[in-house]
């Protein structure tokens, strides 16, 4: 497959559909197509880590982030996903988008780890629940899966607050983290808590290199 | 799902379960779905494989004729073979069927193409 321009990608993504009815304990935000665009398009153009890789995404909800990499030519893909109406959407944006190569499993994120999955996955990519709300440090314990399940990098978004904190963890977990760009992540008003009709956070997009060869 | 993710699904998660794996393949309904053939990733997810799962989902699927059941040497310089696998891995999408635990018979559902792995409380 050519690889596909960021532009024309971003058009593609663009005809995602997102969640229809956004769940607040699962801290369902969609992660924009714009920010989907640029994410894949970075891991396949700096790292080569997409076209030909078999790719995981954690926590992949209606599939942005699958659908993305499977755009930039990934041999497979895999999203993990807890909700069952996220998954119903995901497996009907591949369908509408007849696409190949991409796969959508139900099941808890959290219990993948030592599983045959274990280091199976070259690239694995994310955006994780920040785990502000009800379920604190969720996006720290998905790293952590996520670490497990790659051999080479795993990309992810987390808040840019939690930098330092990141950084260290990383370490532990035997992980080179960078950080990549920060973002303005924009949250629509998708809950009615929200008081601002939108809302910008700061958010780091991380990479973690996890080969051999850094160590 | 593919072929090539029902080689990495187990039960272990299922409070109990030892290996949990290979999971009892059923399949209702399936549909191919053609995909760039690629032999080096072929090639570089084999040693990811597990033969025995490999070979029961070609039963399953009727393709036996395709894959040997015990995983030759040098699949490598087998340029039929590996075009073989990856219509068997890539290619075949699971719509509909279940998967079985091998140790308790706990039955996960495929709907739609997506096999449902997540357990009740009161099992993990």
């Amino acid at each position: 497959m050519a690889r596909m321009k960021l532009r024309k990608l971003e058009e593609y993504l663009q005809g995602v559909d997102g969640f229809e009815q956004p769940k607040i304990l699962l801290e369902q935000y969609p992660t924009p197509p714009h920010i989907a665009a640029c994410m894949a398009h970075h891991m396949q153009a700096q790292h080569g880590d997409i076209e030909g890789r078999l790719v995981g995404d954690l926590g992949c909800g209606c599939g942005m982030l699958s659908i993305a990499s499977t755009l930039l030519g990934a041999q497979l893909t895999v999203g993990f996903e807890l909700d069952g109406d996220a998954v119903d959407t995901f497996r009907s944006n591949v369908v509408e988008m007849e696409l190949p190569n991409v796969d959508c499993v139900r099941a808890d994120v959290l219990q993948l780890a030592g599983s045959k999955w274990e280091k199976s996955f070259d690239t694995v990519v994310m955006n994780p629940p920040f785990g502000t709300k009800h379920n604190a440090g969720m996006d720290m314990r998905f790293l952590e899966v996520a670490l497990h399940l790659a051999n080479t990098s795993v990309y992810s978004l987390h808040k840019t607050s939690t930098r330092a904190y990141i950084q260290k963890k990383a370490q532990e977990w035997g992980a080179r983290g960078s950080v990549i760009a920060e973002l303005r992540y924009n949250i629509d008003a998708s809950y009615k808590f929200h008081k601002h009709k939108s809302k910008d956070i700061e958010v780091d997009f991380w990479r973690f290199d996890i080969s051999e060869e850094w160590k | 799902m593919k072929l090539s993710t029902y080689n990495f699904l187990t039960s272990m998660a299922i409070k109990g379960v030892k290996v949990g794996f290979p999971l009892k393949l059923t399949i209702i309904k399936k549909d191919v779905v053609e995909s760039e053939f690629n032999p080096t990733f072929v090639e570089r997810i084999l040693p990811k494989l597990d033969w025995t799962a490999v070979y029961g989902a070609a039963q399953v699927a009727e393709l036996t004729e395709d894959i040997p059941a015990v995983q030759p040497e040098n699949i490598g310089e087998n340029e039929v073979l590996l075009q073989k696998l990856h219509h068997l891995l890539f290619e075949i999408d699971v719509l509909e069927g279940q998967l079985e635990c091998p140790e308790t018979g706990r039955v996960f559902p495929i709907t739609d193409g997506i096999p449902n792995m997540l357990l009740n409380e009161d099992e993990v």
